[in-house]
């Protein structure tokens, strides 16, 4: 079905495979910072900021910041469906919870460019 | 009004509907507990992620800015945020990862299903009790 994949219209097998598909970003992040901050016996701006200097970490910030974007459009949009029943007021609040979940992106992005 | 065909007046047929309206007689299988601690820790994450990026902006951009947020991790206020994120992070994880698990197929039946509920509940617990005493 690539037509279909290629499309704007999401569906919603796409929407269960990319629910999980960041999780398992996500989750592989959150494991990576604790195992930082359990084997770092202190945690120093030099150490920290030299973690967040390396390319492949760069990458996986950012692949784990776009995951949040993508999880939470669809995550939140559930939530939103069972309890906000007004579609005008839904689509607003919608609006500005994924303009939320992209400025976390942006954030992101001016932070990683510059260190 | 309109009538039924019956004779009996629409609003009758809308006043004999049973309703259940007693909470105290529903009960909340543990199924049931984990769907929406699932549900309620995934927006709460969606929130604290404000103050989790906030201060990753702040502490990566300077020594000073490092120094503050450290200073502000060392307040009351920023323990409580902090354990409270890893607590709901931990147990949304948790809960993924059962939701991945019987995606493919296991722990689908009420008996199985109802334990690794409980299961997940215990495990978050006590990790929550952990980082609580870690951090404090
Ligand atoms: C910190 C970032 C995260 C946020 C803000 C977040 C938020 C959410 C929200 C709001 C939902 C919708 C809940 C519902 O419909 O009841 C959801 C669903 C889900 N989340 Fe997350 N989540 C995050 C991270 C994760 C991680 C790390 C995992 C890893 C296992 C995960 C796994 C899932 C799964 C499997 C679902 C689908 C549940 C279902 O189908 O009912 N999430 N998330
Ligand atoms: C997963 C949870 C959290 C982690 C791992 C975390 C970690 C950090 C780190 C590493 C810093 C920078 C330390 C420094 O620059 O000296 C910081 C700063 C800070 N944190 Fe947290 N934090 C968390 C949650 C929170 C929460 C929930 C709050 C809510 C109030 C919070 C408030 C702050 C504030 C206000 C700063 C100082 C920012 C500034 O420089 O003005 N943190 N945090």
């Amino acid at each position: 079905m690539v037509t279909s994949q290629a499309s704007l219209k999401r569906d919603g097998v796409q929407d269960f495979v990319t629910i999980r598909a960041t999780a398992i970003i996500m989750t592989a992040f959150s494991l990576f910072m604790l195992w930082y901050f359990i084997s770092t016996p202190t945690v120093t701006y030099e150490g920290w900021h030299a973690l967040f200097s390396h390319l492949g970490m760069k990458v996986f910030t950012f692949a784990t910041l776009l995951s949040i974007m993508l999880h939470v459009r669809i995550g939140l949009w559930q939530v939103l469906t069972d309890y906000v029943k007004a579609a005008g007021l839904r689509a607003a609040v919608q609006f500005v919870l994924n303009l939320i979940a992209f400025v976390y992106v942006a954030v992101g992005l001016f932070v990683l460019w510059g260190i | 009004m309109t009538k039924h065909p019956t004779g009996i007046r629409a609003k009758n047929v809308k006043k004999q509907r049973p309703v259940n309206l007693q909470l105290n007689t529903i009960s909340f299988p543990p199924a049931a507990i984990t769907s929406i601690l699932h549900r309620i820790t995934g927006v709460a994450l969606f929130f604290a992620l404000l103050f989790v990026i906030g201060a990753w902006a702040c502490s990566v951009s300077s020594p000073e800015g490092f120094e503050a947020v450290q200073q502000q991790m060392n307040g009351w206020l920023g323990k409580v945020i902090a354990i409270g994120t890893i607590s709901a992070l931990s147990y949304h994880i948790l809960g993924g990862v059962r939701h991945l698990i019987m995606d493919m197929g296991v722990w689908e039946e009420l008996e199985s299903g109802n334990n690794s509920a409980k299961a997940i509940i215990g495990i978050w617990i006590v990790l929550t009790v952990v980082v609580g005493v870690l951090l404090w």
